[in-house]
């Protein structure tokens, strides 16, 4: 699926990097621990987090990730957005909680494992 | 390596050790540096990880130190160097799950006792050396 059809399936608010929105992405991972993101993750594309700091947008740059959701309506400081803006990163916020967002998003077709 | 190179190439950064919010800068300039080179992009995120691990650690445990980046023909070597208080026990220290991390940086993101092993998965040697008390030097290297 496309960034965009992230954004449409968790209803989500594109916070920037929206010339990136065509940008195909093949599998994600949530977590709020930045080491078992950099940990365990490979070639997944999509950050789910209800962790709101500077280090969740670089360790997204560190994974080559192209997205990064916010959950529960959490919101990233301009500081952040910048970071991610330099990073090509798109960032979003939805008002889904971590389960019911990885949830919709799986159920559609978008996995976890990069295959 | 896409280009031969005559001399290795050499990157230095101190690494800010006052500031949870900038830790990271240096992985991510070295990041670009990299990709300017035209190396591939998996030894690029290989070497990028581990060195944000590292200079996490840095920032968590000894409030900063320096950091050299080496770019060879045969390789890619990072050096983390702090004057912090050392590792008691590097085997212990390297055990998934092992932190002394306080807790605040547990809500950080980080802190899981991830960071060392992290290290060690992304990079084809890794040595640690550590004096209580002194600081700690941590080599790791990437082969093309």
């Amino acid at each position: 699926m496309t960034i965009n059809t992230v954004k449409e399936l968790l209803e989500a608010e594109v916070l920037c990097s929206s010339e990136s929105l065509e940008t195909e992405i093949h599998s994600a991972c949530g977590s709020d621990m930045m080491s078992d993101v950099l940990a365990y993750v490979k070639d997944q594309a999509v950050l789910l987090t209800g962790l709101v700091n500077a280090q969740v947008i670089r360790t997204a740059e560190m994974m080559d990730m192209k997205c990064v959701v916010f959950v529960r309506s959490k919101r990233p400081s301009a500081d952040m957005l910048e970071l991610a803006q330099e990073s090509g990163i798109a960032v979003m916020t939805t008002a889904r909680r971590m389960y019911d967002a990885c949830g919709i998003l799986y159920s559609n077709g978008l996995k976890g494992n990069g295959e | 390596m896409v280009n031969e190179m005559a001399e290795p190439l050499i990157f230095h950064f101190d690494v800010d050790g006052d500031n949870f919010t900038s830790a990271g800068q240096a992985s991510v300039q070295v990041k670009k540096n990299l990709r300017q080179l035209g190396i591939d992009p998996e030894t690029i995120r290989r070497v990028s990880i581990a060195m944000y691990e590292g200079e996490i650690n840095m920032v968590i445990h000894a409030k900063g130190g320096e950091a050299d980046v080496i770019v060879s023909d045969e390789s890619i070597e990072i050096i983390l160097k702090d004057t912090g208080p050392g590792i008691a026990n590097i085997e212990q220290a390297m055990q998934e799950g092992f932190s002394t991390a306080p807790d605040n940086i547990r809500s950080l993101g980080f802190g899981a006792g991830m960071g060392l092993p992290n290290m060690k998965r992304y990079t084809d040697y890794m040595h640690i050396d550590s004096v209580v008390g002194e600081g700690t030097t941590i080599t790791m290297r990437v082969n093309f």
